[in-house]
């Protein structure tokens, strides 16, 4: 059965479905939504128990002619780095579908939006071939662009389109790198293809690399986003609707990093080394910078999205530690992020709804109205500082163990990050739930009420789960990683020892002249 | 197209011409004979689209091998059908899209659609001349007839104003072009564009000065007519005072024709010496792009706004000539059919919204369309998306051709400036979305009164540029066909 074209186009046909119906039923409309979220997410529940986790081939693979004058394919599959992001992205999407209740204007359109949203963010992690990934990847632009724009706060519009440009003047250049690649690839092989298990065996020169890596680069870090290309992020979030924030910290950010994961290590090794002091610098001064300005913050909606540019950071660190630690830890940590930044996206949410405030300072005293709201934000809480026993300890942990066996100066100084991210969680915590109640309107406050319950609760689970058994996610992911670092390892080793030895320029004298772009006169067609 | 036939004299090779002819007199004769008893004159849009029906099917007919006629001067080849296509369909939908609008104006005379069917014969004349003068014949009776079409609106004054000013610097640029042809035939002694090139390898180059001149020439009456800056000063006026139908009709069709032409003469005649005109094209094709990217930000009436974003997409598919290969040209003919589908869509649906005399057309007044009329307003963020690029609409896979095609020839800067550029024009393309759906209505909106031709033009063009976005692969391989012929 074709499960990856099944969940990734059967939004579309609910979207149909939906377009068929009267727009003033909105309880129909959100049902239906809701009900096609999750028969995908069913659907998706297979890829999870027949993964094969002893192979790094790609699984579930499907391959038909799409464009075949390019050599354009539909080429899906998925190894043990995408399985869970989408498994993650089948699970948030019923997830926030569900905190969208509230959402009363243009409710038919907004539910087309999620679905078409799901299609091009499960596309993303499934194409293996280039052309179709950046289809999916502007093709989800667009529903989050009008989520923004149309349901979103007071500064929507601005919001909406400075998200939109930032991601396409990134992908575009990426739109280059990747036509680039494919003529490459032509005049090695003499095929035309996007094929991108063909790009990786690809052999490219050091100074290609170097460019077509920094092409990529560009739009993964303002996807993940590092600093200092983050500037759209807090704009994005914080005039979001509760379930568009919900997603994008949740699955639209991953796809940065797992840009960075499946394309840029495997694809350029020797620039990927090269950049290792650059992209961890970055993600280190983004860890640091994200924390303070999180600590600052008066908006929680603001905290939790500088908190998110501070946890990427911790992501993107673990990636380019270029160990299976590391790579593992990053991975893990997408999923966590995902998870407990999508769980406080949420709840921040049900907070707004209730008060319609976010400003921390309009809250305090919280526990005694709302015992069970408390209970699942302490979680959430910690989860996201990485206490033990729950999810988020066991990516950092990873991450750190991974960059302390690289790099120590670089571990050192990241670890600050996790006691700042404490300080800012806890202290923000403090000021929201405990202390005496000081204004009027919080006494009335009502807990969370059956749905939140069933919002919270799925998520609630996975954080323990991962926390206390992350092995039936890590063993998942081992051989794909460790195939990924042998791909990386053989091609780079010149440039990690030369490296070492800043010799930079006899490197590009050293190594042997490889494919390079120059123009090709005539060729036929 | 191996099997070259030579024939001196073949009525056939013009068919498409001929009945297009036949059926513009047609209309003329209905409408004086009819005096007013067929009142809304709907039997001319019907008899006009059927003619431009039967011109498709006997084009059609006559594929199968290059054919040269009348002593070489007209060629019908894959190149020439499948322009002839792209301008039988940018004169379909125009003609589509009239119907209502020319009875709204209160401009529903005969004319009006035969001198649409004449113009329409001067860009097939342009498509299929195998030498310059029968190119420049074509390019003064798809001028001629468009410069009376833009005055249409002959009580209005900025209708007479847009008419004027486009006849004056377009006679002004043809003979820029007759000049240049001039100049040519001194040099080389033929206007024939294959005796050209054979010219030019027998003097193993360009060595004459005159014959540089001449192509330099050229460069500026085409350029002119493709709206390429430094020569695009009449866009925005023209297309401003023009009916807006016309509009529509003038951003694709002479766009198309004067390609269709560039890419014959440049690619035949002077295509080994590529290298010398290359530069000077690099140079028009930044400008345009950035000139018009960048002016369109600024704009408040939509139509202006899509003029000039109409003078960046020539500058887009100048990129495709730069790269001189084939893969640009097939890519110039596939943008070329993509850029109708979206554009003429997009006028389809300002058609609808204004009102008499050129109301509503400020952007501002799409305030709330979104929710108002959320069908149109699907329809007009497709074809928004698909001007910027963006998948999976028809733009992206044409836009994606170009710059593949320019670095297929190592002209990566230039397709670096070109997604920078095309990254600009997301602004003003996005503005148009964020004001139908994002903004509050700031007029009351009138039930709409929708002709099912223009309805059908509408849903031509979605589906057109869906299609060219999703499945495209029919007509990139129709377009790679097409250019066998000129490599």
């Amino acid at each position: 059965m074709p499960i990856l074209t099944l969940i990734t186009f059967l939004p579309i046909i609910g979207v149909f479905f939906i377009l068929s119906m009267d727009s003033r039923r909105s309880e129909l409309i959100r049902v239906t939504t809701l009900l096609v979220s999750i028969v995908v997410f069913f659907i998706s529940l297979p890829l999870y128990v027949t993964f094969d986790a002893h192979t790094y081939e790609m699984q579930f693979v499907e391959k038909l002619q799409w464009i075949p004058s390019f050599g354009i394919h539909y080429h899906v599959g998925i190894d043990g780095i995408s399985l869970f992001l989408i498994l993650l992205t089948t699970f948030i999407t019923p997830i926030s579908i569900l905190a969208s209740w509230h959402i009363t204007r243009n409710v038919k359109e907004y539910m087309i939006a999620m679905l078409v949203l799901e299609t091009g963010m499960i596309g993303v992690f499934i194409s293996l071939d280039l052309f179709l990934f950046y289809v999916f990847w502007e093709l989800m632009l667009i529903p989050m662009y009008l989520l923004i724009g149309i349901w979103g706060g007071p500064r929507r519009i601005y919001a909406a389109v400075k998200f939109f440009i930032y991601t396409m003047a990134g992908s575009v250049f990426m739109l280059l790198a990747i036509i680039a690649l494919y003529f490459l690839n032509h005049r090695a092989t003499g095929e035309y293809t996007f094929n991108l298990l063909e790009f990786y065996r690809l052999d490219l020169s050091f100074a290609v690399q170097f460019w077509l890596f920094l092409a990529f680069a560009f739009a993964f870090a303002i996807k993940v986003p590092m600093f200092p290309f983050h500037t759209w992020l807090p704009d994005a979030h914080v005039e979001a609707p509760t379930a568009g924030s919900v997603i994008l910290a949740g699955v639209l950010l991953k796809m940065g990093t797992y840009g960075f994961v499946r394309f840029c290590l495997p694809l350029f090794p020797e620039a990927s080394h090269a950049f290792i002091p650059v992209i961890s610098w970055m993600a280190i001064v983004g860890i640091i910078y994200g924390a303070l300005v999180s600590m600052v913050q008066d908006d929680l909606k603001k905290l939790v999205a500088y908190s998110s540019v501070s946890h990427l950071g911790f992501v993107m660190l673990g990636i380019f530690a270029f160990n299976i630690q590391g790579i593992e830890g990053g991975i893990a940590q997408m999923i966590n992020h995902g998870l407990s930044t999508g769980a406080l996206f949420l709840v921040v949410g049900m907070l707004y709804e209730r008060r319609h405030t976010r400003m921390i300072a309009d809250f305090g005293g919280l526990t005694k109205q709302m015992p069970v709201f408390a209970t699942f934000f302490m979680i959430v809480t910690l989860s996201s500082i990485g206490l033990p026993g729950l999810n988020g300890f066991v990516g950092e942990f990873l991450i750190l163990v991974g960059t302390f066996k690289s790099r120590i100066l670089y571990a050192s100084i990241a670890t600050s990050g996790i006691i700042l991210a404490a300080v800012y969680m806890l202290w923000m915590f403090q000021r929201v739930m405990f202390h005496e109640i000081t204004h009027e309107e919080n006494k009335t406050l009502q807990d969370i009420n059956k749905r939140e319950f069933a919002i919270l609760i799925p998520i609630i689970l996975l954080i323990f789960w991962i926390g206390i058994y992350p092995n039936s996610f890590l063993r998942k992911m081992d051989a794909s990683v460790n195939h990924l670092l042998k791909q990386v390892g053989e091609k780079a080793n010149i440039v990690s020892t030369l490296q070492k030895q800043n010799e930079f320029e006899q490197l590009q004298q050293n190594v042997t002249p490889k494919i390079d772009i120059v123009p090709e006169a005539k060729t036929e067609w | 197209m191996t099997n070259v036939s030579i024939m001196t004299f073949n009525i056939l090779s013009i068919l498409p011409i001929l009945i297009l002819a036949g059926f513009g007199m047609i209309v003329l004769l209905i409408d004086v004979l009819s005096s007013r008893k067929f009142g809304e004159k709907n039997l001319l849009a019907y008899v006009s689209l059927i003619g431009i029906v039967i011109a498709g099917i006997s084009v059609r007919n006559s594929t199968g091998t290059a054919l040269f006629s009348f002593h070489e001067t007209f060629t019908i080849d894959n190149y020439s059908i499948f322009f002839n296509f792209i301008f039988l369909l940018c004169t379909g939908l125009t003609i589509l899209i009239s119907h209502s609008y020319i009875k709204r104006e209160e401009i529903n005379h005969g004319e009006y659609y035969a001198l649409l069917m004449f113009s329409t014969i001067g860009m097939m004349l342009m498509a299929s001349g195998a030498d310059l003068l029968n190119i420049y014949v074509g390019l003064e009776v798809m001028s001629i007839s468009i410069y009376i079409l833009t005055g249409f609106k002959r009580s209005k004054l900025i209708s007479n104003e847009a008419s004027l000013k486009y006849f004056l610097l377009g006679a002004f640029a043809t003979g820029f072009l007759l000049y240049g042809i001039a100049v040519i035939y001194g040099s080389t002694g033929t206007i024939n564009l294959n005796q050209i090139a054979s010219f030019i390898a027998s003097k193993g180059g360009i060595s004459d000065p005159l014959l540089l001149m001449g192509m330099g020439l050229i460069i500026i009456g085409l350029g002119f007519k493709v709206a390429s800056v430094p020569f695009h000063a009449w866009v925005p006026d023209v297309y401003e005072g023009a009916p807006t139908a016309i509009t529509a009709f003038m951003s694709v069709g002479p766009k198309a024709a004067g390609f269709a032409a560039f890419l014959r003469i440049f690619m035949t005649a002077f295509g080994s010496t590529h290298y010398e005109w290359q530069k000077i094209i690099f140079i028009l094709a930044v400008l345009t792009m950035t000139l018009g990217n960048v002016v369109a930000i600024a704009q408040t009436n939509i139509k202006r706004m899509l003029a000039y974003s109409s003078i960046a997409h020539a500058g887009y598919l100048l990129i495709a000539l730069v790269s001189a290969n084939s893969m640009g040209i097939s890519g110039t003919l596939f943008y070329l059919l993509a850029y109708i589908f979206m554009n003429v869509g997009a006028f389809a649906i300002v058609i609808v919204l204004s009102h008499k005399n050129d109301e509503f057309i400020q952007i501002n007044d799409y305030a709330g369309l979104g929710f108002k009329h959320p069908l149109l307003a699907i329809a007009m963020t497709i074809f928004m998306f698909s001007m910027a690029g963006v998948p999976p609409m028809a733009g992206f896979v044409g836009k994606f051709y170009i710059f593949s095609a320019a670095i297929k020839s190592g002209y990566v800067v230039l397709a670096i400036i070109g997604v920078i550029n095309s990254v600009i024009s997301v602004y003003y393309y996005l503005r148009i979305t964020v004001i139908m759906y994002m903004k509050e209505p700031a007029r009351e909106f009138t039930p709409l009164t929708l002709s099912p031709f223009i309805v059908a033009a509408i849903v031509i063009s979605v589906i057109g540029t869906l299609q060219l976005g999703i499945f495209p692969s029919k007509v990139i391989e129709m377009a790679q066909q097409a250019t066998l012929i000129l490599k």
